[in-house]
Order: structure tokens, then C-alpha cells, then sequence
């Protein structure tokens, strides 16, 4: 299969503005994948389906991953007036990244036998901008997944066919897969409690043996 | 009442004396109708008790209903999540009386390997009433056949009156129970008190 570089290439070629970026990866595995904008991910998507020398025709996986939003510390040395002295400060400047959450899609080629291609789409935030372009009209395998994309992680798909949630109920508030969770405290009976679930458990356990502590 | 002795002689005549309350027992408890209703990965394993190598059939056991309204035996075979919660009430609630439920496994019971999850229930006995419990992950078949022959022991023991008589004969025993709603962050109630109060643990510190 081509490389990545050469994807990358063609896809901006024949698509105008399609923001095509490769994301490296550290791990073992070295497995790069692309980073495409979302607006334009959808016509990313035909080019990748219908090109001739790739034929991604299957989608073998969707998920999502959630980027919270980051705080990188540094410190600095300033110069500083105090009292009159010129002297050198340490300070330590904040820089906060907003997070976005994104749809990971995993590309392979029936046709021609070949994959994967890793195909990310990043929203424009975790609150409000959190839409992305459906990618279910193009490979029809995703309609599951981006359903359970959009309950777990709570992204938006627009286009999707039948976007409800897949695993939780409609009218449950939150995403369980979001990294701020907080899952229900439901720890009033442990048999075995230890660790974490221990800590959980404590505060239902009244210390004197007294009446049933905690609300379930 | 009648005597054990002279009944023992009688039998010994070829005589066979009993008394209603055991044939009604023992007419029941071998014509259990299980629904024919699994959840998860242990339902494969109540299928394969029903299957011919372990053969649910010899215990009267066989007729798995596909109708609540036609079975008194639900089988709580699998995790049961928060979103089918209801769902399970709600068909227990259709079954007629007298009806059992066997809770199969570790999910059943108590949420098993995803207890400590966000949305499996912790145990179908926070909602309606298990007779038996079958522990494992997944219970085999023959563990099944052993809470089916405890279930039937249970319902041999059972009176017409006094406390040990079965729901059906309690006026003041319900045969329906609240359906759970699926709320904004978990089933409401989460638990129904009247069926289930978790243990008092008693903290070490
Ligand atoms: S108890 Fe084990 S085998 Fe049974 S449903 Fe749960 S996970 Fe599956």
C-alpha cells in the first residue's frame, strides 16, 4: 500500500482544504494515522472509499477518544523590580489547551486487501461544538459504532440515519467514556471491598455498626 | 395428618395415602415452565441444560414458554443492565402465580465481573424476589439442574396456610412490583426497599 506521505498527498490534491495532518505514534507499533478537519471529512472519506489504488470499502472500527482540556506548567526566570533591586523571579506560567473529543475510524480495503488507514476527526471543543460530519452514509458498518460514539462520548454525528444512544437510555445525563465522569455511588453492599471500592464503600459503612449508613 | 407409621405400613400394602396439599406440591413442582428468556453469556448455558446432554426434560422442566403469561419460572440468566432492569420487572410482573425466579450466575446476582461498572444492575434481587441464587461465572449446567431441584424442594415444603404457604395464597403478599424508571443518572429507585436492604457492614477502624 502506498505510505501515509503519499495518501496524504493525493488526498490533498483532490480535496481543497482537507487539513490532512499525520499524527505519529511513539508506541511499539508505530501505527501513524491521519487527522483530517471536520469539515471536510466527509469528502475525505469518498476520496479514501472510492479512489482506485486504495478502495478503503470497510470501516472495521469507529471509537472515540476524549482529550480533556490540558494545563502544561513552565517555569520562567523573569527580571523584576523589588524594592528598587533588579532581581531574577522564577515564575511559572500556565497554558491551558482547550480538549476536543475524536472519532477514530479504522479503514481497510476488501477489494484490494489491504489496511489499515486510521482516520481521526477532532470537534471543536467537549461543550458545545461538539458535531462532527457522519461518516455512516459512506461506510454503512459505522452506524453502530458512531451510535456508540455518540453515548459514550457524546459526539454529535450529523447525517447520521438513526443517531440514538446504543448503550445507555435516552434521558441518561452523562457519558460514561468521557474522562470527568463520576460514576454512581451505588457502594452500599461489598462483600469483599478493598482498594479504591474500599474507600467508596467506608462511606456507607457506618464505623459503630449503628443504623444503615448511606443512601443507595 | 395422617400417621407415618400407618403410612409406611399401608404403602407396604400397595396402598399409596396422601394428602392434597402433597399431590397439589408435588403436580406443581414438576411442571415447572421456565420462560425461555437469557441476557448474556450464561444463557448459553441454560440452553445447553435444555439441549440433550444435560436434558432439562428429566426434571419436568422442558417447556421453555416464550410467553410470560405461560411460565412461572423466570430464569434471571445473564447480566441484566440498567436499561433492561425494567424490562425484566415488568415481565415478572406479567407472569402468572405461583411463580419462581432462579437468578443464574454472578451477573444475575450481584453484577458479577461488572459490578463495579456504570450500568449493570447489582443484582436482580434489588428488584424482585429470588428464590434461588446460583453462584459462578458462568454456573454449568448441572449447577442449574441443582437450583431447579432445590426450587423443587422448596415448593414440596410449601403449606396452604400459615407462613409457609406460597405468595399466591398470601392475600397481603404482592404479585406485582414497582417497575424501576430509567432516570438522568441511574435507575430510580435504585433499589426497591421491600424486597432488598443491603446488610449493615459494620467499618473496621
Ligand atoms: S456471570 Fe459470567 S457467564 Fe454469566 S452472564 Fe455474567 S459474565 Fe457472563
Amino acid at each position: 500500500m502506498e505510505s501515509l506521505e503519499e495518501i496524504k498527498a493525493r488526498v490533498e490534491a483532490s480535496v481543497t482544504g482537507a487539513a490532512v495532518e499525520i499524527v505519529p505514534n511513539d508506541a511499539p507499533c508505530q501505527q501513524r494515522s491521519l487527522r483530517v478537519g471536520r469539515e471536510k471529512a466527509r469528502e475525505v472519506a469518498e476520496f479514501l472509499r472510492d479512489d482506485p489504488r486504495l478502495r478503503l470499502d470497510y470501516a472495521s472500527n469507529a471509537t472515540g477518544v476524549d482529550w480533556p482540556d490540558t494545563v502544561t506548567k513552565q517555569k520562567v526566570k523573569v527580571k523584576k523590580q523589588i524594592n528598587g533591586v533588579e532581581q531574577e523571579v522564577e515564575e511559572t506560567l500556565e497554558e491551558r489547551k482547550p480538549g476536543c473529543l475524536e472519532a477514530v475510524y479504522h479503514l481497510y480495503s476488501m477489494a484490494l486487501k489491504q489496511g489499515p488507514v486510521i482516520l481521526r476527526v477532532r470537534t471543536a471543543d467537549r461543550m458545545q461544538g461538539v458535531h462532527l460530519p457522519s461518516l455512516t452514509p459512506v461506510w454503512r458498518g459505522a452506524e453502530f459504532q458512531e451510535r456508540e460514539i455518540y453515548d459514550l462520548y457524546g459526539i454529535v454525528f450529523d447525517g447520521h440515519p438513526d443517531l440514538r444512544r446504543l448503550l445507555m437510555w435516552e434521558g441518561y445525563r452523562h457519558h460514561p467514556m468521557r474522562k470527568d465522569f463520576v460514576e454512581p455511588d451505588d457502594y452500599e453492599y461489598e462483600p469483599t471491598p478493598h482498594d479504591e471500592v474500599l474507600e467508596k464503600a467506608k462511606a456507607h459503612y457506618p464505623a459503630d455498626g449503628g443504623t444503615q449508613g448511606g443512601t443507595a | 395428618m395422617i400417621d407415618e407409621g400407618l403410612r409406611n405400613e399401608l404403602s407396604k400394602q400397595g396402598v399409596v395415602v396422601t394428602g392434597f396439599q402433597d399431590l397439589y406440591n408435588w403436580g406443581r413442582k414438576n411442571s415447572l415452565w421456565p420462560m425461555q428468556f437469557g441476557l448474556a453469556c450464561c444463557a448459553i448455558e441454560m440452553i445447553a441444560t435444555a439441549m440433550a446432554r444435560f436434558d432439562l426434560s428429566r426434571f419436568g422442566s422442558e417447556v421453555f414458554r416464550n410467553s410470560p403469561r405461560q411460565s412461572d419460572l423466570m430464569i434471571v440468566a445473564g447480566t441484566v443492565t440498567k436499561k433492561m432492569a425494567p424490562q425484566v420487572v415488568r415481565l415478572y410482573n406479567q407472569m402468572s402465580e405461583p411463580k419462581y425466579v432462579i437468578a443464574m450466575g454472578a451477573c444475575a446476582i450481584s453484577g458479577g465481573p461488572f459490578k463495579q461498572g456504570y450500568n449493570v444492575l447489582k443484582g436482580i434481587d434489588r428488584f424482585i424476589p429470588v428464590d434461588v441464587h446460583i453462584p459462578g461465572c458462568p454456573p454449568r449446567p448441572e449447577a442449574l439442574l441443582h437450583a431447579l431441584i432445590t426450587l423443587q424442594e422448596k415448593i414440596s415444603k410449601e403449606t396452604f396456610t400459615g407462613p409457609g404457604r406460597p405468595r399466591h395464597l398470601d392475600p397481603n403478599a404482592p404479585s406485582e412490583f414497582p417497575i424501576p424508571v430509567c432516570g438522568p443518572d441511574d435507575l430510580t429507585p435504585p433499589s426497591n426497599p421491600e424486597v432488598w436492604r443491603p446488610p449493615t457492614m459494620v467499618r473496621e477502624d
